[in-house]
């Protein structure tokens, strides 16, 4: 079953054409990476799928449902109630955390479940707790945001997203704000989740984590998709664009 | 007059004193809030509006402020200002000069907050003024609390500009004494007293920012 679809988007700031035309799907579980070059609209992508940023043109739908679109009359997106069911279908993981700095670890994982979702408090503590345990983060539930490392932070920030059940999580560049080295504790994190089934949409940077993870790989260069296909498929393809992104990287 | 008499009457100076700036900080903290908003609306005609009362506020004299709201209600409409009216004045007058400065402050704190704390909050489902009360605002207040303080110690020596409506309060009756003394020492116990008073201030404060300095 298909979790979401994107239609034709097109997307600008201004002048400035950012996707051209973009469409693209996501099934139930499935693994998505996005790559390319910076400036090529992957991560404006994945804020008009997350609802941050409304559409110039084409139409996002979540399970069946129109979420954010334009036609004639303008730019849309879906209110009321609603829009609190589709937007709990989707979570986002951000580049920099965002995670809240007043509140505890244990608090920024909680409150969004028993508040928003009105869900029993034990219950999401046990999850909580055990998404903590998952992480390797058990023993920092509570510590506040400043006295965790950025890797811890930002593991914490997946805890949070995965706490709300989303069918499908989004991940905005995770490890691009951390230093290399601690780079593989956040990668290794997401790679578990793999086993959770739920989707996974990953705008990333790393190459062989994006090989190892992914069901399908989009390359996006200059606001439109240049290539999609299977890991294999994308990386060995002979694509002129796609063979210059790789040699940079390999350099 | 023996120095006893002296500083029992300053301190039932000092308490009218106490009383309006507690007053203003009880009517002005909230109006500020509401007038920030205003000042940060969308609505291009509320917050031009909101744009003048401030720049008027901060550009003319509480003390004239304080001298319109009173008179203001006889001079305008004719109705008769009785002597209760007086302390209601000072309080208004208080209230709307401060709510403006206060206002400056929530808008510079809330404007100051990195738009990333909305995005998380609206991307985990928290309602518009949930995020705002939970998530933003006391980030907001921790912010702006040092600029807070400077304006609530500004506010224990403002309340001295009473006397231009002839109210009662502490600096008031240091003058009076020391007019019929022909005496310099009410003035230095009132400056005495104001100080102990803005000393306490500051340490209520000073513990107020120690409370909230839990996270960073």
């Amino acid at each position: 079953m298909k979790i979401l679809e994107m239609n034709h988007i097109q997307k600008s700031f201004g002048d400035l054409e950012v996707l051209k035309d973009i469409s693209l799907s996501v099934e139930d579980g499935e693994i998505l990476s996005i790559i390319g070059p910076s400036g090529s609209g992957k991560s404006t992508l994945l804020r008009c799928a997350a609802m941050l940023e409304n559409v110039n043109g084409g139409e996002v739908i979540y399970m069946g449902k129109k979420a954010s679109w334009a036609d004639e009359t303008g730019r849309h997106m879906i209110k009321g109630e609603d829009a609190v069911k589709v937007r709990q279908i989707f979570g986002l993981v951000f580049q920099n955390f965002n995670l809240f700095p007043h509140y505890t670890v244990l608090k920024n994982i909680t409150e969004a479940p028993i508040l928003n979702q009105h869900r029993n408090k034990e219950e999401v503590y046990a999850q909580a707790r055990e998404l903590l345990r998952k992480i390797g983060l058990s023993d920092k539930e509570n510590a506040y945001p400043y006295q965790l490392s950025g890797g811890q932070q930002q593991r914490a920030a997946i805890a949070r997203a995965l706490a709300l059940n989303p069918k499908v999580l989004f991940f905005d560049e995770p490890t691009s704000a951390l230093d290399p080295e601690i780079t593989g504790e956040v990668l290794k994190v997401i790679k578990s989740l793999a086993s959770l089934h739920i989707a996974m949409v990953i705008v990333t940077h790393e190459m062989a984590f994006a090989r190892d993870i992914s069901d399908r790989i989009l390359f996006m260069d200059k606001g439109i998709i240049a290539l999609e296909g299977s890991p294999d498929e994308v990386f060995h393809a002979d694509h002129q664009r796609m063979k210059e992104f790789l040699g940079k990287f390999s350099r | 007059m023996r120095i006893q008499v002296v500083l029992q009457q300053l301190a039932s100076g000092m308490l009218r004193s106490l009383w309006i700036f507690i007053l203003t900080l009880v009517f002005s903290l909230p109006l500020g809030l509401i007038v920030s908003f205003g000042r940060m609306s969308k609505n291009v005609v509320l917050r031009t509006i909101v744009k003048i009362y401030i720049s008027i506020m901060r550009g003319t004299p509480l003390m004239l402020q304080l001298l319109v709201v009173y008179f203001g209600p006889y001079y305008l409409f004719g109705m008769s200002i009785g002597g209760n009216y007086r302390f209601t004045a000072i309080i208004i007058g208080f209230s709307v000069n401060y709510a403006a400065y206060f206002a400056e402050i929530y808008r510079s704190g809330i404007e100051s907050m990195p738009a990333g704390q909305y995005e998380a909050a609206q991307l985990l489902g928290y309602s518009k003024s949930s995020t705002f009360f939970r998530i933003i605002l006391p980030q907001v207040m921790k912010r702006i609390l040092p600029s807070i303080t400077n304006e609530v110690i500004t506010l224990v020596k403002d309340t001295s500009l009473a006397f231009s409506l002839a109210y009662a309060e502490m600096f008031t009756i240091a003058k009076q004494i020391a007019a019929s003394q022909t005496s310099f020492v009410p003035f230095i116990a009132a400056g005495v007293f104001y100080y102990i008073f803005n000393l306490v201030v500051a340490l209520i404060m000073e513990r107020i920012e120690k409370s909230m300095s839990y996270y960073r």
